[in-house]
């Protein structure tokens, strides 16, 4: 079982974690024209990265997402910060 | 039967004999015995068949190396399917008996197979059973393929502790080094936790004469007593089975035979793997005979057991350490002859019993056969934890290279076979030095398998796999180890190739005439050893893993005779009183039609958002316009997916211009909630929108009917309640003995309703004085069932259940927002996609029936006219007490534009008759509604 370190509440057991999203994902602005390919890779493209990774996943326990950067490869976490503020 | 049991040596308890019977035959044996050591004291060598050819087999090893000897224990009515006969612990009345073999592992029926080794190689069922088709064989097959048999009665009270656990270091193997080592961290200062698998700590040091001038035993019990003095912990019986992620470390520490182990999940700074070293078989002709076992084993056997396993022994190994274990079995009166197995070929002679050894001319009489080729470290957890190895050529071995985090290997693990270098070593790394690498006195003379060599030579025992299996693998092209693995199953089974991957591959490197270490090694995975499936159940079963919420005004509910269920993880009334159930919940229904119904909607959400972006995060959130709504009125909406996919549905009240109330369906709020908080902390300004689930901190008593209003009068709330001043879908805030009370008027039943919120510590007095008020008028509680009834009576459907994975708002009839809504919202996009544009879409219409016809049965498909086919279904369906005649609603393809027409439901079948309809069965113009 991996270990998470929520920014908010410390390291913790990724059971308490959900995965939201890889990190950099922008809405499209769907206030003005958006084509169906922008649409699509915005719903189901992953990058899906083999190595360093930068996520956004959610603490259930504090509700706080957060991003976090692991290696998608080795399973290692190498830093967690909060949403807010400058992203790592 | 002769008893090879010793007079003096061994661990075991002669005054406590224990009997048992192997096979239905009687035997006894001494407490301290496994099951394997007890059999061969009594001089039983056959204890199991194999797996393909039922050849008789006896133990190879003395501990969990041992592939052969498996049996299905029976104790006190329970039986234990697959447990390894060597490191079974032997109990009063045990009943063993061998698996895969029928009557006994001596006499076994199957036996004959053996004959047809020849059409029965690597791969023969792949080839065999293809033409005409594999599932005509497949019973027979999985019949006659396995080991043993499950009990059909799952053990009762077989529930395994769970443990969560920290230390700074983890020692794993008690033998010289590991306690040597645990001794060393403890006495400087460190939390040590030290495991073995065995009851005795020591490993393979009983056989040792002395040790720092102390026998064996009391230089364990000095270093045990050294590591628990310095606040050291030690567990005997536990199982290090697996390192998973993040150096978490499974422990299963075994108590008495037939309970479940205690699993410690172990998180340690370090862990130090001090796991030995194994024996591995020199490949040879007959070498899977009973009789034929490592030299390890036999030295295990007498030092721990007091059992010398034969009188007239072969010893054939290639290493230096045969002779402390020839001056060892010399000592206890076996007469060795020692054979060099590398000077040429040798066999095994004899059937079921062994009558000796050849080697080229020369026949050995002797009863027993000792092999070695060498020592194979233990190297599972380190390559579990995602450790390198290094090939060895001095050792003929893998040896832990490049480690992963937090890991060393000691000992014999770490290639250190040598008692004095083990323990300078484990002492270095105990105090947190580094070990020198000291001078060695190991020797041995590479053997490996000789592809090509005459006679059935076993590679892998528990799975049947000989050296002619390789060479065909090898022929077919399956070189890799991993195509070799899966091509013979060599290393698949339950003993995970523990004695015979070293042989396998280095089989296949000496056929495609490779060096050993380019071949490669197979992976590595947990569990170490076989462990009960309680080891792998997570730590929140039943309540705990989905825990019921409840309700605050549950005594109420119980008080008034409610049958108590779980509703979307709420356990909640279903109906109330006693008697027919169907009875009771027409009774319900009926009464909140003609006068009122009194119903607990507490788990309905109660999700504040607030703030200065509040309305327009509500806007984005939810599918319909919400910026337009007043403060005070409520409306209903639906909140999407990106995908365009209905979520949920509820109502959301705007209580302020910047407080809004999200009630969101009672299965739904936690996923709304994380939904909600999703987006406000990714695309939006956090400190600007503020969410709060309430939820649970206040209670709604609903009161819906004709006399609704009448009931609601007599509480002095203050209010006009007038259908002008308080009309449909508006929301009022009081306040009764400085409570705050919320009263919102929106129906879910299609007659007027108030939804009466308040926080939960005062809930009993509101449904009390509620109760009280509607009794004179004839109203009753009701529960979620005749809810249920009078919202499918209306035709208002429930999320999840009268729609599914694709359905979009507009197939729910709900389409403005999807035309004319400017502002960006989620989901959006998806509305106008090619799929979303289908005129065939499954949409939610009404199925009528004749009066008089039973229901549609709930989940049944509406067909077309040939039966092919699928157009939808039935999503719910009741007998409608209001009406007199059953009500459904369905998902049907192109539904609104079917009004009319007859369609055919079909259901385990049976084909019925039923005419689309507005899915709207009771008042359809709302006069009831907005009275």
């Amino acid at each position: 079982m991996q270990i998470f370190p929520c920014p908010f509440c410390g390291p913790r057991n990724e059971t308490e974690f959900h995965f939201a999203g890889e990190l950099g994902k922008v809405r499209p602005d769907t206030g003005k024209e958006v084509n169906a390919r922008d649409w699509a890779t915005y719903l189901y493209a992953q990058r899906n990265e083999k190595g360093l990774v930068r996520e956004v996943w959610l603490h259930l326990t504090c509700s706080e997402l957060f991003v976090m950067e692991r290696d998608s490869l080795t399973m290692d976490v190498r830093a967690s910060k909060s949403l807010r503020g400058d992203a790592l | 039967m002769t008893s090879h049991r010793t007079d003096r040596a061994g661990l075991i308890d002669r005054t406590q004999p224990r009997n048992f019977t192997f096979d239905g035959k009687a035997y006894r044996g001494f407490e301290g015995d496994t099951l394997a050591s007890a059999l061969l004291a009594n001089g039983v060598r056959v204890m199991g068949r194999s797996f393909k050819y039922h050849r008789p087999r006896g133990p190879w090893g003395a501990w969990v190396d041992d592939p052969n000897a498996i049996m299905t224990v029976t104790l006190d009515g329970r039986s234990f399917p697959n447990c390894p006969a060597a490191t079974t612990p032997l109990v009063e009345d045990m009943q063993a008996r061998a698996v895969n073999a029928w009557p006994s592992a001596a006499f076994d029926i199957k036996a004959g197979l053996d004959l047809f080794h020849r059409w029965l190689g690597a791969g023969f069922y792949y080839k065999t059973f293809m033409w005409p088709d594999w599932h005509l064989f497949e019973p027979m097959i999985r019949k006659m393929a396995g080991l043993g048999d499950i009990s059909r009665d799952a053990p009762k009270n077989y529930t395994a502790d769970q443990v969560h656990d920290h230390c700074e270091v983890l020692v794993i193997g008690g033998g010289a080094a590991g306690l040597a080592c645990a001794r060393a961290a403890a006495e400087a200062g460190r939390g040590v936790v030290l495991v073995d698998d065995h009851p005795i700590f020591g490993g393979g040091l009983h056989q040792s004469v002395q040790i720092e001038d102390r026998t064996p035993s009391e230089w364990i019990a000095d270093q045990l007593a050294a590591i628990m003095g310095a606040g050291g912990r030690v567990l005997p019986t536990t199982t290090a089975f697996g390192v998973y992620d993040h150096g978490l470390v499974g422990l299963a520490e075994y108590g008495a035979f037939g309970t479940a182990p205690h699993l410690h999940r172990m998180r340690a700074d370090r862990i130090v793997l001090a796991t030995g070293a194994l024996d591995r078989p020199v490949t040879f002709a007959g070498n899977d005979r009973p009789g034929v076992m490592a030299v390890d084993a036999a030295c295990e056997y007498l030092a721990r057991y007091g059992v010398l396993v034969g009188r007239r022994i072969a010893l054939a190994s290639n290493n230096s350490l045969a002779d402390a274990a020839e001056a060892m079995l010399t000592q206890a009166g076996a007469k060795i002859t020692r054979i060099s197995p590398q000077d040429g070929a040798i066999r095994a002679l004899g059937g079921k019993q062994l009558k000796g050894l050849a080697q080229g001319l020369r026949r050995h009489e002797v009863d027993t056969v000792l092999a070695s080729g060498g020592l194979t470290p233990l190297v599972h957890l380190w390559r579990h934890a995602g450790g390198k190895l290094d090939w060895c050529a001095a050792r003929q071995a893998f040896l832990p290279g490049a480690a992963p985090d937090g890991m060393v290997a000691i000992g014999a693990a770490n290639g250190t076979f040598d008692l004095d270098q083990a323990l300078s070593e484990a002492r270095a790394i105990g105090a947190g030095n580094a070990s020198d690498a000291a001078a060695r006195t190991y020797s041995l003379t590479p053997l490996w398998p000789e592809p090509g060599d005459k006679g059935r030579q076993w590679i892998d025992f528990q799975h049947d796999v000989t050296l002619k299996d390789v060479e065909l693998a090898a022929r077919e092209n399956y070189v890799s180890v991993e195509h070799l693995k899966r091509y013979t199953t060599l290393g698949m089974a339950s003993d995970q190739g523990k004695t015979s991957n070293m042989a396998g591959l280095a089989a296949m490197a000496a056929i495609q005439d490779r060096p050993l270490p380019e071949v490669g090694t197979t992976t590595f995975r947990p569990p170490f050893v076989p462990v009960p499936f309680e080891m792998y159940h997570g730590h929140h079963g039943k309540q705990l893993w989905h825990p019921l919420k409840r309700l605050a005004l549950e005594p109420q509910h119980r008080a008034a005779g409610a049958a108590l269920g779980e509703y979307g993880g709420w356990l909640r009334p279903g109906w109330y009183g006693t008697g027919n159930r169907g009875d009771l919940i027409r009774r319900e229904v009926l009464s909140a039609r003609n006068a009122a119904g009194i119903f607990d909607a507490s788990p309905l959400g109660k999700i504040e958002v607030m703030g200065p972006d509040a309305e327009d995060f509500v806007n984005f959130i939810y599918y319909n316009t919400i910026r337009t709504l007043k403060p005070g009125n409520i409306r209903y909406g639906f909140m999407l997916t990106e995908g365009g996919i209905v979520m949920d549905d509820g109502v959301i009240a705007r209580l302020t211009e910047n407080r809004f109330v999200i009630s969101c369906s009672s299965g739904h709020v936690d996923s709304v909630r994380e939904h909600l908080e999703a987006w406000r902390q990714d695309g939006n300004n956090p400190d600007r929108i503020f969410i709060h689930d309430l939820t649970q901190q206040w209670s709604t008593v609903t009161i819906t009917g004709p006399k609704a209003r009448d009931i609601l009068a007599k509480l002095p709330l203050g209010l006009d309640l007038s259908a002008q001043a308080f009309p449909h879908m508006t929301v009022q805030e009081t306040q009764r003995e400085e409570t705050p009370i919320r009263i919102a008027r929106v129906s879910f039943t299609g007659d007027i309703s108030y939804e009466i919120s308040i926080r939960s510590s005062r809930a009993s007095d509101l449904w009390d004085k509620v109760v009280a008020a509607g009794e004179p008028h004839g109203a009753t509680p009701i529960g979620i069932e005749a809810l249920s009834i009078l919202r499918a009576e209306k035709g208002y459907i429930m999320v999840g259940k009268d729609t599914d994975g694709e359905t979009m708002p507009h197939d729910l009839g709900i389409t403005i927002p999807r035309l004319k809504k400017k502002p960006a919202y989620i989901g959006d996009r998806s509305l106008h996609s090619d799929k979303a544009n289908l005129p065939d879409r499954k949409a939610l219409v009404g199925l009528a029936v004749g009066d008089g016809d039973k229901v549609l049965p709930t989940g049944a498909h509406i067909v077309d006219g040939t039966l092919s086919r699928s157009l939808g279904y039935v999503t719910s369906s009741y007998d409608s007490p209001t009406l007199g005649h059953p009500v459904a609603l369905g998902l049907l393809e192109n539904g609104s534009a079917r009004t009319g027409e007859i369609v055919s439901v079909w259901h385990m079948g049976e084909t019925r008759q039923a005419t689309v309809c507005a899915a709207c069965f009771f008042d359809p113009e709302g006069e009831r509604l907005h009275a």
